[in-house]
């Protein structure tokens, strides 16, 4: 497939984060067009090299990191080193954009925080995540993606009442976090054509996290009278009504969701639904519709259940592992995988970025850089400026 | 051949746009969108400065404004359409009527952006799809959501949260291995998908006006994003690792499980009288600052054995309380933290030195009082400025006479919209 021209073409990225949120908006930003250099420390490189899921390796490295930082350039430099030091301000001189998610001060203590990049580079936009904060009694813990999960009320959301505190199974914190600070990184690039200046867009994930629970926080802000509770039964959001939520079948599991109880006790032949059809019952009664339905459902397949749903326009759908999800006509013509050939001669298969721009795919076409892959080409650049 | 610029965006100098500290201002989105994936994109590009007018049809408008939760309303709308769109302004228009269709073709022309959200095919009915809307303003940025992409079996499916969720096999990555899938109780479909809509049409945006600047060939885009797609970029870790390993299902914990391919600690445990997480880390530096050698395994058997592992730490935690077992871990820097509710958090000085909390407000509809709502700001801070606008989510059509008198002035087309504004 031919590469078309991608929008953040000629733009240039520095990554000095590490591990996964500020990774993601990096690999964001160069799916989007931007040319995005990994800054890394010699010998050992970001940590996130080391950092491994279901021990999977692929050819000597962690399949997590490649899925991180692929489509992006390696270079090492050492800060203790002036000579390196004068290069690496050549580099940030050339840069649209830096990206640093160390906790605060850190950049600070390495020369690099916002106001000595500036003086550098008046032009750049220095994208800033912190766990907390730069203030605050939890400025200094670290901003790991399950104590942000434990400490922003998250791990009260998911799960049935009864389950204590459930954590979000995918490291929501981390890439929704990432996810914002690419909105406030182009915004400032936007603003930068009309004012020729850059900007320092900061983010915590603590902030990001507050967003994610946008809808609940309001409730509780607006009204401190309203308890936000989990579902006893099949819980799956808080807020909702009625069925809402995934149960087991015959064979396998099937998602109910927003719908009049009056239509499912008709259409799955459930009587013990019909004194709950009254609308102004469905958020209060909302366990007992649950557990009718998940003593109900078990009967039957899902097939079964769908073929009487689907025709009468029940928003509803069959519960997917990944096999089933990656066999599936529907998940096929999204065409969201590629592979990427691996320097050892085998193939890193990863998922796309999910943007379309002008009916166009955003494909990658590296795993990720080795430790100072590019470190020559890069110093031949800089000289060459000099 | 140069374009003209959109209006708004001829009358901002440089000077303008530094002072106003808003990185979008003078940007015009329409926002055709509903519920939440659409509309929280149009919130994001809001709180960045830019004008945002919602296009809703006469009568009831967003379905979102009569969708409440928890039978919540504040002045009619429901509080959960308050949430999603406050800073922006409403224009009704019956999208099925020639007279309507045409003063949105009007605006059209003029904007920077538009969004939708309706199902395939119901935009190129109204003849507002892509290449309609281009003919009208080939610098405009069209951005369109999806629930499963616009081709193939799932094209006629709902595209909602839960069944995004559901077909996306994201449900087998929480709780524990004994139980069935669980649902992430946000809509995080909606979240992501408006987040990367938000993230293309920004994107976009800079091209466009790197373009104007350097005399490139200027032109507008069409970005798509859809709930799946969201979906399955939301679980790109997990995933990567199953294409490059067997395709191995993921395989949760029995017990404390956090993240499906994470070995021991990872995960929250009960204590004696709340709960605590504890992140990665080694095992032998946990084992010894918790006081317990039954966890003192090589790292290696960390993932193998983390049943095993996690079933001896989550015994040993509940002897304690968490005051008593985070004092040991933070004088050991372990990662790990106690567990908050809602009302812990929102006492908390952690929470108010982020002050995210944000109050909006309108007249109400007799223009006599002032209605507010407490909510959250947006998350990112630029130049150390937080984004506060205090203007509440619009009434229906509250906007609709004004934008006719300002933007739709000029047009020899441009009718009175009595009648037409909320019902």
């Amino acid at each position: 497939m031919t590469q078309t021209h991608k929008p953040l073409d000629g733009l240039l990225v520095l990554d000095f984060s590490q591990f996964l949120s500020g990774p993601s908006a990096a690999l964001r930003l160069a799916d989007l067009g931007a040319r995005v250099i990994k800054i890394e420390r010699p010998e050992r490189g970001e940590d996130g090299r080391n950092l491994y899921l279901s021990d999977c390796v692929l050819e000597g490295e962690s399949t997590l990191f490649h899925a991180i930082n692929r489509d992006k350039e390696s270079y090492c430099v050492d800060l203790k080193n002036p000579a390196q030091r004068d290069d690496l301000n050549a580099l940030i001189r050339k840069a649209d954009i830096l990206i640093a998610n160390f906790r605060p001060g850190v950049m600070q203590r390495l020369g690099l925080d916002y106001d000595h990049v500036k003086a550098i580079n008046p032009h750049i936009i220095y994208g800033e995540i912190s766990g907390y904060g730069n203030t605050g009694p939890w400025a200094d813990r670290p901003g790991q993606d399950l104590l942000l999960q434990a400490l922003s009320g998250l791990t009260w959301l998911s799960g049935s009442r009864d389950d204590g505190p459930v954590a979000m199974g995918v490291p929501v914190a981390d890439i929704f976090t990432g996810a914002q600070l690419v909105q406030g990184i182009l915004a400032a690039a936007f603003a930068r054509e009309f004012t020729g200046e850059g900007s320092l867009v900061q983010i915590s994930m603590l902030e990001a996290m507050v967003d994610f629970q946008f809808e609940p926080l309001t409730i509780a802000l607006q009204d401190p009278q309203q308890t936000i509770e989990r579902a006893a039964v099949n819980g799956a959001h808080a807020l909702v009504a009625g069925a809402y939520g995934f149960y087991k079948t015959n064979d396998g599991y099937i998602a109910l969701s927003m719908g009049r109880v009056e239509d499912l006790a008709r259409l799955l032949d459930c009587p013990a639904l019909l004194p709950y059809c009254d609308p102004a019952l469905a958020f209060a009664e909302r366990d007992a519709i649950k557990q009718i339905l998940a003593d109900h459902l078990p009967s039957q397949t899902t097939a079964h259940w769908l073929s009487l749903l689907e025709p009468a326009d029940i928003w509803c759908a069959e519960v997917l592992d990944w096999n089933q999800l990656l066999a599936h006509d529907g998940f096929k013509t999204l065409d969201m995988l590629q592979s990427l050939p691996m320097s050892g001669g085998s193939q890193l298969t990863t998922s796309r970025c999910p943007i379309r721009i002008d009916d166009q795919f955003l494909w990658g076409s590296h795993p990720a850089p080795k430790l100072g892959q590019h470190q020559g080409a890069i110093n031949n650049e800089i000289k060459n400026e000099r | 051949m140069t374009q003209p610029m959109s209006a708004m965006q001829q009358t901002m100098s440089a000077k303008q746009h530094a002072a106003s500290q808003l990185p979008l201002k003078g940007l015009t989105v329409l926002e055709f969108s509903q519920y939440l994936a659409g509309p929280y994109a149009g919130l994001r590009l809001a709180d960045l400065g830019a004008r945002v007018i919602k296009i809703e049809r006469p009568g009831s408008g967003d379905a979102c404004r009569s969708l409440a939760t928890k039978d919540l309303w504040v002045d009619g709308d429901s509080l959960l359409f308050h949430t999603i769109n406050r800073n922006k302004e409403s224009f009704c228009a019956d999208l099925k009527s020639p007279h309507d269709l045409n003063a949105v073709r009007q605006l059209l022309a003029q904007a920077d952006v538009m969004t939708h959200n309706f199902r395939p095919g119901v935009m190129e009915k109204i003849g507002l799809d892509y290449t309609s809307v281009k003919a009208l303003n080939p610098q405009i940025i069209y951005g369109e959501v999806s629930g499963y992409g616009n081709e193939g079996p799932w094209v006629h499916k709902p595209g909602q949260d839960l069944l995004a969720q559901a077909v996306s096999g994201v449900g087998w990555l929480s709780g524990n291995r004994k139980q069935g899938p669980v649902p992430l109780g946000l809509a995080i479909a909606d979240m992501l998908c408006g987040t990367h809509l938000a993230q293309g049409i920004l994107a976009a945006l800079v091209r466009r006006q790197r373009a104007r600047k350097n005399g490139g060939a200027v032109v507008g885009a069409k970005v798509q994003a859809s709930l799946l797609e969201s979906m399955v970029d939301f679980q790109f870790e997990g995933l990567t690792t199953y294409l490059n390993n067997d395709r191995q299902l993921p395989d949760r914990s029995a017990i404390a499980n956090a993240h499906a391919f994470l070995g021991a600690p990872y995960g929250i445990y009960q204590t004696k009288d709340h709960w605590i997480a504890i992140s990665m880390g080694p095992l032998g530096p946990l084992a010894e600052a918790l006081g317990c050698p039954a966890i003192n395994k090589n790292d290696s058997e960390a993932f193998s054995q983390r049943d095993a592992i996690k079933t001896d730490l989550a015994k040993h935690l509940r002897t304690q309380t968490t005051d008593h077992w985070m004092t040991r871990l933070n004088a050991a820097a372990i990662w790990a933290s106690e567990v908050v509710d809602y009302d812990q958090l929102l006492d908390h000085p952690a929470f108010k030195a982020v002050a995210m909390e944000l109050q909006v407000s309108r007249p109400s509809q007799n223009g006599e009082t002032s209605l507010t709502v407490n909510t959250t700001r947006c998350p990112l801070r630029i130049n150390g400025q937080r984004f506060t606008s205090h203007k509440a989510a619009p009434r229906l059509g509250e906007d609709t006479d004004h934008i006719r008198n300002t933007l739709l002035a000029n047009s020899t087309t441009a009718h009175s919209s009595q009648g037409e504004t909320a019902q």
